[in-house]
């Protein structure tokens, strides 16, 4: 199996996607002649031509409800919105139109398609250039939210949302992009999305990661597991809906949980799996859940080291639920 | 000012520019322009407008018998909403506003269809999903109604794109008001459409209003259709009470965009006669002054002239059609008003394709838990 970056992963899906079904169009700003600002479509235009590989003008809620229109008529685009913090001009078009579609129109209409953002800290891109918005689109039903942490988890997942029936957020930590490196099957395949990952299995604390912060988690553990605490950790790779199953049977198993991700602690991601963990597994718990997050505050440019919960603050709230 | 006022001190030469077949009396001002519509095309047109104005009517009783909850009227622009459905075909999409629920009915949403999404009901197609008049009609290709202003503008430009991809022969065409022109997605949607060609009609209802914002609150620009040169989409101003001169311009539209040319934006000069919604108070804002001069510019009144003229209908023949309507309008609140509200289980379905843990176990909850108390409470 050949060995890629998540860029080159993610390049291999869109060209497989692009290839197997002439109803994927890919478009965005600056995907096509450049190849996308981090290269994830770099090739494309050539292979496919610009009328599947569309150079957009600048403006996001316009190239999301355009897509909208597409998938109405029943073609699968796959809509690049060049950071994640630039999807906001598009959250009206997400939110009250491709969100509920389906369902306003009483299953009449359906839009499927995937959007996919950079999104994540770490690459010294300040507030505009660093966020992770998962927890507001994981808030609106009807759409579903994936964020790999692998290139073979991101080509599969990719691949899976191109097939899937409903919207997808596809958040592409971009600090992984070129950092992450690994083997990824030749053409088609699918990761299923709903299934989480237990990338390390130990019986003491549950570690729930997702994006770069999966790495962050492992490091945390590695290192407990050197002061004689053993963690289980979970890469959720899709996050809505959420793999309650494996959540609840590890935490059954531990009774420990910590849950980290990047974006700002209140109402964050962190306090739905808190919140679903309490509802199901709670009288298996032997210690308060710990969240270890980005802080509620805008993400920062020279201190953004100091905002991620690194491996450095992962490990203090491993321990400390250990010996609770 | 009043609306007359303004679209006249807005144009030196007053609606010189405006394309006009149909006068105010009911004759032909320019034949050149004229579609040429056959005897029984003008009745049928005539009929469609007239139905229209009738269920907008009714409805509007029924929400204040407090039957139905809610309801957006077209009193006085049934000639460009009419109109400019007829200048499609069969195969060429809407995109709705919320005041073009009579195209819906014209391209042939049953009336019981109709009937049954204002009252939210088991048989609604959008299952009750929606307040009334938020039509959604596949088969006669009229896209989900959105109550947001102007977000079905770059909806149309998508499907028109896709058709263009797909080498079919398929135009769209967006409705939207005065109101919509101010919006980011109006901008987005005719900024692609004249970058890519599209084969999209953009139709600007210039009403007069956005709710009790008068036009020049919306633009400092003389008119809708000049917006369209910034985005190279020609624009195109047309009588929008005066359903022949609508049906000839977005013919014209059709055929641009069917030839490769790309979008057309129409602003249609017409007037709300009627409040925004059931829920608005327009004498807080305007004058009944300011509606006189349209009542004497009825759009339906213009083709019953013609019709008269022409010795197509009869006055006999015109109340009876109306019996007719309001017959089978009664028939179908009848059904409607005694069909069960959408069960429970609908509630939780067309979230996503399936349904996924999470909602089943909500709906599972939902069917186990007790019942809310009708009418809800108050302090």
């Amino acid at each position: 199996m050949p060995k890629m970056n998540m860029v080159q992963a993610l390049n291999d899906a869109l060209r497989v996607a692009l290839g197997r079904d002439e109803r994927v169009v890919v478009m965005g700003e600056d995907v096509g002649r450049v190849g996308g600002v981090f290269r994830v479509t770099a090739g494309l235009i050539e292979e496919f031509g610009e009328e599947r590989v569309v150079d957009t003008p600048l403006n996001e809620g316009g190239i999301v409800g355009a897509a909208i229109g597409m998938a109405l008529y029943g073609m699968t685009p796959i809509v690049e919105i060049q950071f994640g913090d630039y999807l906001w001009p598009a959250y009206d078009q997400v939110v009250n139109e491709l969100a509920k579609y389906r369902y306003r129109s009483g299953g009449e209409y359906s839009a499927g398609m995937v959007i996919r953002t950079p999104v994540g800290g770490g690459i010294r891109g300040g507030h505009y250039h660093s966020q992770h918005p998962e927890a507001p689109f994981i808030h609106v039903p009807g759409l579903k939210v994936v964020c790999p942490a692998t290139p073979h988890d991101a080509k599969g997942l990719l691949l899976a949302s191109v097939r899937d029936p409903d919207p997808v957020i596809f958040l592409e930590p971009k600090r992984l992009y070129r950092a992450a490196k690994g083997e990824v099957p030749d053409g088609h395949y699918t990761v299923p999305l709903e299934s989480a990952r237990v990338v390390r299995s130990g019986p003491d604390v549950t570690v729930i990661a997702y994006g770069a912060m999966l790495y962050e988690a492992l490091d945390a553990a590695a290192k407990a597991a050197e002061e004689g605490v053993e963690c289980t950790v979970i890469d959720l790779r899709t996050l809505w809906p959420v793999d309650i199953e494996t959540i609840a049977a590890s935490v059954r198993a531990t009774g420990r949980l910590v849950v980290v991700h990047e974006a700002p602690r209140t109402c964050g991601f962190g306090a739905e799996l808190v919140a679903l963990v309490c509802e199901r597994v709670f009288y298996h718990l032997e210690a308060p859940p710990v969240r270890v997050t980005g802080f509620d505050t805008p993400f920062p440019y020279s201190l953004e080291m100091e905002y991620l919960p690194l491996s450095h603050r992962i490990l203090p709230a491993v321990l400390e639920a250990a010996r609770s | 000012m009043t609306q007359t006022e303004r679209q006249e001190s807005r144009n030196p030469a007053p609606l010189r520019d405006v394309v006009r077949v149909l006068g105010d009396d009911g004759t032909i001002v320019d034949p050149t322009l004229d579609p040429g519509l056959s005897g029984p095309e003008l009745v049928a047109l005539y009929r469609d407008m007239s139905r229209t104005r009738i269920l907008d009517e009714r409805l509007l009783t029924l929400q204040r018998q407090g039957r139905i909850g809610f309801h957006v009227g077209s009193l006085g622009e049934e000639a460009t909403i009419i109109g400019a459905t007829y200048a499609l075909r069969p195969q060429d999409w809407i995109f709705p506003c919320y005041r073009e629920s009579g195209a819906a009915v014209t391209r042939g949403l049953p009336l019981q269809a109709f009937v049954d999404n204002v009252f939210g009901n088991a048989n609604d197609l959008v299952k009750g999903r929606q307040m009334p008049d938020h039509h959604t009609g596949r088969a006669v290709r009229f896209a989900s109604t959105s109550s947001p202003v102007g977000t079905q503008i770059p909806h149309a430009v998508g499907v028109a794109w896709a058709a263009k991809l797909r080498r079919d022969d398929v135009v769209t065409l967006a409705f939207f008001g005065d109101g919509a022109t101010s919006t980011n997605d109006f901008h987005a949607a005719a900024n692609l459409a004249g970058v890519f060609r599209l084969p999209v009609i953009l139709l600007c209802r210039n009403n007069g209003w956005a709710i009790s914002t008068p036009v020049e609150r919306q633009t400092a620009s003389p008119t809708f259709a000049e917006k369209g040169n910034a985005y190279g989409v020609p624009g195109v101003r047309v009588d929008g009470n005066d359903a022949l001169a609508v049906i000839a311009v977005v013919r014209r539209a059709v055929e641009r965009a069917r030839s490769g040319a790309g979008a057309t934006l129409i602003e249609a000069l017409t007037y709300r006669m009627g409040a925004h919604t059931s829920s608005d108070d327009p004498s807080r804002y305007r004058t009944e002054s300011e509606i006189r001069p349209w009542v004497e510019r009825d759009p339906l009144e213009r083709v019953r002239r013609l019709l008269e003229a022409r010795r197509l209908i009869s006055r006999a023949d015109d109340d009876a059609y109306r019996a007719e309507v309001d017959r089978s309008f009664r028939e179908a609140v009848a059904v409607a008003e005694c069909t069960p509200p959408p069960g429970l289980h609908t509630l939780h379905e067309d979230v996503y394709a399936t349904p996924p843990w999470h909602l089943v176990e909500q709906r599972e909850a939902l069917l186990r838990g007790s019942r809310p108390a009708a009418p809800p409470r108050t302090v």
